[in-house]
């Protein structure tokens, strides 16, 4: 196993953990002559710089733990209130005066689907990118696709989600016809119409919105792979497309799963876009064409306007929902990076 | 096996030509069974798509029978790599088209200089104004609070951390990168608006402001911005550091003078594309700033109103001149973010680190 070309943090902290800062030489003293050590203060500009950094470091964890208890105190009173089972309930009646009722299980199944399908549609797409970047187009091109890619990410996702709805639903309204027409006795294509706000508009903004993130973070795994193993394939005779089976693909795998699951964990936070394109019921169907389609996110930017008190905890109650599963995605795909101690670029 | 040949130089290889005249007898198939023929409904889009289906089938074939199955399928991958590429330039290609086609419309002197106040759904009047002052005042609040909290957490992970407390902080940075924005709008609904605001108000309720939103935008932007400080430090050579303290400077003064301007254009391209993310941001903003028609200049007082909301709430209402004014904003949005994007990104290849 070569180590990666790039200092990773295994590599770079026994370096500087080797480095006895002067000030940790103790308050020795001058020796003879000259200058001497700066000695060890408990109030100097040393501790107070150091405390500076540790504090705005534990800031970050500071924030998630507040994240946790507010929203969790936020929640509670409203879910008292409920009538229903959270977890099971489908309907959302939270601010009905004397019989409060919702639950999230229409949202939480929403939220999946929608993710799950976008994400069969963008990582095909995403790794066929990743790899044209890295492996075939001439450098030159890669670098200025690899920037079109970038702006790709940069453009906000209300513009999405407002070109999803303005001017996209046209295209998916006519295609989900078509699929209706000839493979309407699958039951994911069931609906007769009319088409309008759909499962598979929301997914295909949504893909390809999280598209970029995907494409950048398995593009950066596959740059990583050992030239000496690529050309140890193409040596022994390896097609291109072999040589990418048998010497890229294994090696960047966690790499991969990590980046898909980021992307996951994207594409079940995202909001705007989905509240602009899912129809906003909440009844949950496989039927990918028919009106319909919501998510824990954008059910949340669509109810908040309206909610009074326990409709806003309820939509915090939601919210920590959410928060629980992303947290939960992320933090098993940046297990899976730290595992083997992979370089992942800073674009997540 | 009379014809395989072992050596890869004197294999049999398609004429170079061949791809091309595959192309062009996909096409004409496609045309015949799709646009004439009607099979599967015909139509245009699907006349291509089965174009690009028969190509994919043509070149497999020929190449299976004249090179292999090995070569055939290595023709086909490098097919279906470069389609996926063209595939996703279409929306890129799509969202401008759309955005420059719909959002010059209302492009004008009254878009950039009058806010919403007064205007009803009859009028084809009113402008994002003071959407564009709360997007900057947001924005550079935000990033007020985040750069020294963020450059602070790299310095501490890069140059102090030892241990589990620096491990754990590593790893939830990276786990906060992906905190959905929606959850941070609610998590500063949840603490400020609702539980701090009520003490700061002379009524004792709780108010939206422009602050709040800044409050919500700092927890999407430290992470990232601490995350690409943190990597920008440790590309500073550690000659630099050994340097320094060999010549007896503090640990403190050698970051401060000596780390920290070598990392300097790094960290500033982080901040940009940071800057540029929380620009964009509708959902946080959308819970706490609580929107509002009229100019507000205080982040403090009142409610305040964001680019990303003024595209919402536009894209949301009846009237029909407000999808022009949301395309307009969205338009100047996009204008925004890609500025801050390009020039972040320009910025970083004169970055002598890289």
């Amino acid at each position: 196993m070569s180590q990666s070309p790039i200092a990773g943090p295994a590599e770079t902290a026994p370096v500087t953990a080797g480095l006895a800062a002067p000030t940790d030489l103790g308050p020795t003293g001058p020796l003879g002559g000259g200058g001497g050590l700066p000695s060890r203060r408990r109030f100097g500009r040393e501790s107070l710089f150091r405390w500076f950094t540790t504090a705005s470091g534990a800031v970050v964890l500071v924030v998630i733990v507040a994240i946790a208890i507010f929203l969790i105190a936020k929640a509670v009173p409203a879910l008292r209130a409920d009538k229903a089972n959270f977890l099971t309930y489908k309907d959302w009646f939270p601010d009905d005066p004397t019989n409060p009722k919702f639950g999230i299980a229409a949202l939480a199944l929403g939220t999946v689907e929608a993710s799950v399908l976008a994400l069969l549609l963008a990582v095909p797409v995403a790794l066929g990118i990743a790899l044209c970047l890295t492996h075939y187009a001439h450098r030159r091109v890669a670098s200025a696709l690899g920037f079109v890619i970038d702006l790709l990410a940069a453009v906000p996702s209300i513009v999405f989600g407002l070109w999803g709805r303005d001017y996209f639903y046209k295209p998916v309204q006519d295609f989900s016809a078509w699929l209706h027409r000839y493979f309407g006795w699958i039951p994911l294509f069931g609906s007769g119409g009319p088409y309008g706000k759909s499962v598979l508009l929301g997914s295909a903004v949504l893909a390809i919105m999280i598209l970029p993130i995907i494409t950048s973070l398995s593009s950066e795994v596959f740059r990583q792979t050992p030239k000496m193993n690529e050309e140890a394939a193409l040596a022994l005779g390896a097609t291109k497309w072999e040589m990418i089976r048998m010497a890229v693909l294994p090696y960047g795998r966690p790499g991969l799963i990590a980046s898909v699951m980021l992307g996951l964990g994207r594409a079940l936070g995202e909001t705007i876009a989905l509240a602009l394109t899912l129809g906003a019921t909440y009844t949950f169907s496989i039927d990918l064409i028919e009106n319909g389609g919501n998510s824990i996110a954008a059910n949340i930017a669509n109810k908040f306007g309206e909610a009074s008190e326990t409709g806003r905890g309820a939509l915090i109650a939601s919210g920590l929902v959410l928060f629980a599963i992303t947290m939960v995605v992320n933090m098993i795909a940046r297990l899976i990076v730290y595992r083997r101690r992979e370089f992942i670029g800073s674009a997540a | 096996m009379t014809a395989a040949v072992a050596n890869a130089l004197e294999a049999r290889r398609l004429p170079r030509w061949a791809p091309a005249a595959t192309a062009v007898a996909a096409a004409a198939l496609a045309y015949i069974v799709f646009a004439l023929g009607g099979v599967l409904g015909g139509g245009p889009v699907l006349t291509v798509v089965g174009a690009v289906v028969f190509f994919l089938a043509g070149l497999a074939l020929a190449s299976g029978i004249v090179e292999g199955s090995r070569a055939a399928r290595n023709r086909i991958a490098t097919a279906l790599i470069y389609s996926a590429f063209t595939l996703a330039l279409l929306p890129l290609v799509s969202v401008v088209f759309t955005l420059v086609s719909k959002g010059t419309a209302r492009l004008d002197a009254e878009f950039f200089g009058h806010s919403m106040r007064n205007i009803g759904p009859q009028d084809n009047s009113g402008g994002a104004y003071h959407a564009i002052i709360g997007t900057l005042e947001q924005v550079a609040i935000a990033t007020l609070i985040t750069v020294p909290l963020g450059t602070g957490g790299a310095i501490y992970i890069v140059e102090y951390g030892r241990g589990r407390l620096a491990l754990a902080i590593r790893f939830f940075v990276d786990v906060m990168t992906g905190i959905p924005s929606i959850v941070a709008g609610l998590f500063i609904l949840a603490f400020w608006v609702l539980i701090v605001s009520p003490h700061l108000s002379p009524d004792g309720l709780p108010f939206y402001s422009g602050f709040a939103a800044s409050l919500a935008l700092s927890v999407l932007m430290l992470p990232t911005i601490t995350r690409s400080s943190e990597e920008m430090l440790r590309l500073v050579p550690v000659a630099l550091r050994e340097g320094a303290y060999a010549l007896g400077i503090a640990k403190w003064k050698t970051i401060m003078r000596i780390v920290l301007p070598t990392a300097l254009p790094g960290i500033v391209t982080g901040v940009m594309l940071a800057v540029a993310r929380a620009a964009g941001e509708t959902a946080p903003v959308l819970l706490v700033a609580g929107g509002g028609a009229g100019i507000n200049f205080s982040p403090f007082h009142g409610l305040q109103n964001s680019l990303s909301i003024f595209i919402y709430d536009q894209a949301g209402s009846a009237s029909t001149y407000a999808p022009a004014r949301a395309w307009t904003a969205a338009l100047t949005l996009v204008a925004l973010v890609l500025t801050l994007t390009i020039a972040a990104k320009l910025l970083s290849r004169r970055n002598k680190l890289r």
